[in-house]
């Protein structure tokens, strides 16, 4: 009745239209949100999670008394790579605890950045370790605000104990061309790790 | 069903009720539903389906991401999850899912990383 949007009837309407997904993980407050608004084409949204009984098994939020309802966000943008190719790039939300909620949140995803802030290293520590038990391939990106002391990244790969190859780099979160490096460390890396492990899993 | 009141209870939940009709979650094709998952509608007449129903087929007469339709309609993914796995029963949308690096027993996917790097260095 109503062809809108499609050239042709049938299931033409952007029938080949396929899509990626990298998540930018890292603790609170580190860039996340800023390097999606950065890089995305689109002004980032948000959509949201809504936990209900899922949290009775979860200890953090049983001291939430009576709340019925507790909402995560995940906030997220997307570039198109080609004309039938978009990448969606997707901030995890700031309490690693709620990361569970997502039904295969980092399944399917090519790989991930976790975004350091070189003042509060450990603010981090727990995504990382959340890419490891998950097996998310990664990369670890600096986020570089103006105060940061001038770290090179060989001393924080040592405090973060990130092993030699995986990338470590620095980068300025609010800067699109920045931003981008950092994915396009993350694709170099998938593709180096594909061609050295035969099947990673 | 066609015209549910403006909820009184502030937490949505009483409106998500009334869109899902009690259910908590997808059953079916949509179990496996991402945020990222494209859905596309098929063509066809939009009259008689549930306003939230006719929405999503609107909107995606493009191709659009089950995270971009929940900011759009400002529903959670799991509710929002309900109502795609209703649309995906009827045949009225085709959901296809992000393609992953690795696909189990084939191997990296290079060709496709070749692609997604040159898309990048053209931004």
């Amino acid at each position: 009745m109503d062809f809108k949007g499609f050239d042709r009837p049938g299931r033409q309407g952007g029938g080949d239209i396929r899509s990626v997904k990298v998540m930018i993980a890292g603790g609170f407050g580190t860039g996340k949100t800023t390097m999606v608004r950065s890089v995305s084409d689109i002004r980032p949204l948000t959509t949201e999670e809504t936990l209900t009984q899922a949290s009775a098994g979860v200890d953090d939020l049983i001291g939430v008394a009576d709340k019925s309802q507790t909402t995560v966000s995940l906030d997220f943008g997307k570039i198109g790579l080609n004309d039938s190719l978009m990448l969606y790039l997707f901030g995890t939300p700031g309490q690693e605890r709620f990361w569970f909620l997502w039904n295969g949140l980092f399944k399917g995803a090519l790989g991930a950045v976790v975004l350091v802030d070189t003042r509060r290293l450990a603010s981090s520590f727990r995504a990382i370790e959340e890419m490891e038990r998950q097996q998310v391939p990664f990369v670890i990106a600096l986020n570089v605000f103006p105060d940061s002391k001038d770290f090179p990244a060989e001393e924080i790969r040592d405090a973060l104990d990130i092993p030699a190859h995986i990338p470590v780099v620095s980068f300025d979160a609010r800067d699109r061309a920045s931003s981008r490096d950092v994915l396009v460390a993350l694709i170099r890396h998938l593709k180096e790790r594909s061609a050295v492990a035969v099947e990673p899993r | 069903m066609s015209a549910p009141r403006r909820p009184s209870d502030p937490s949505g939940l009483e409106r998500y009720y009334v869109l899902t009709r009690g259910r908590s979650g997808p059953g079916g094709a949509a179990a496996g539903l991402d945020v990222a998952t494209l859905v596309v509608s098929r063509p066809g007449p939009v009259p008689g389906l549930q306003h939230e129903h006719e929405e999503i087929v609107r909107r995606c007469r493009e191709p659009l991401s089950v995270a971009e339709l929940g900011a759009h309609l400002g529903l959670p993914f799991n509710i929002l999850a309900v109502l795609l796995s209703d649309l995906l029963d009827a045949g009225r949308i085709e959901a296809r899912d992000p393609i992953p690096a690795h696909v189990a027993g084939r191997g990296p996917d290079l060709a496709l990383l070749e692609e997604v790097l040159s898309g990048l260095q053209r931004l």
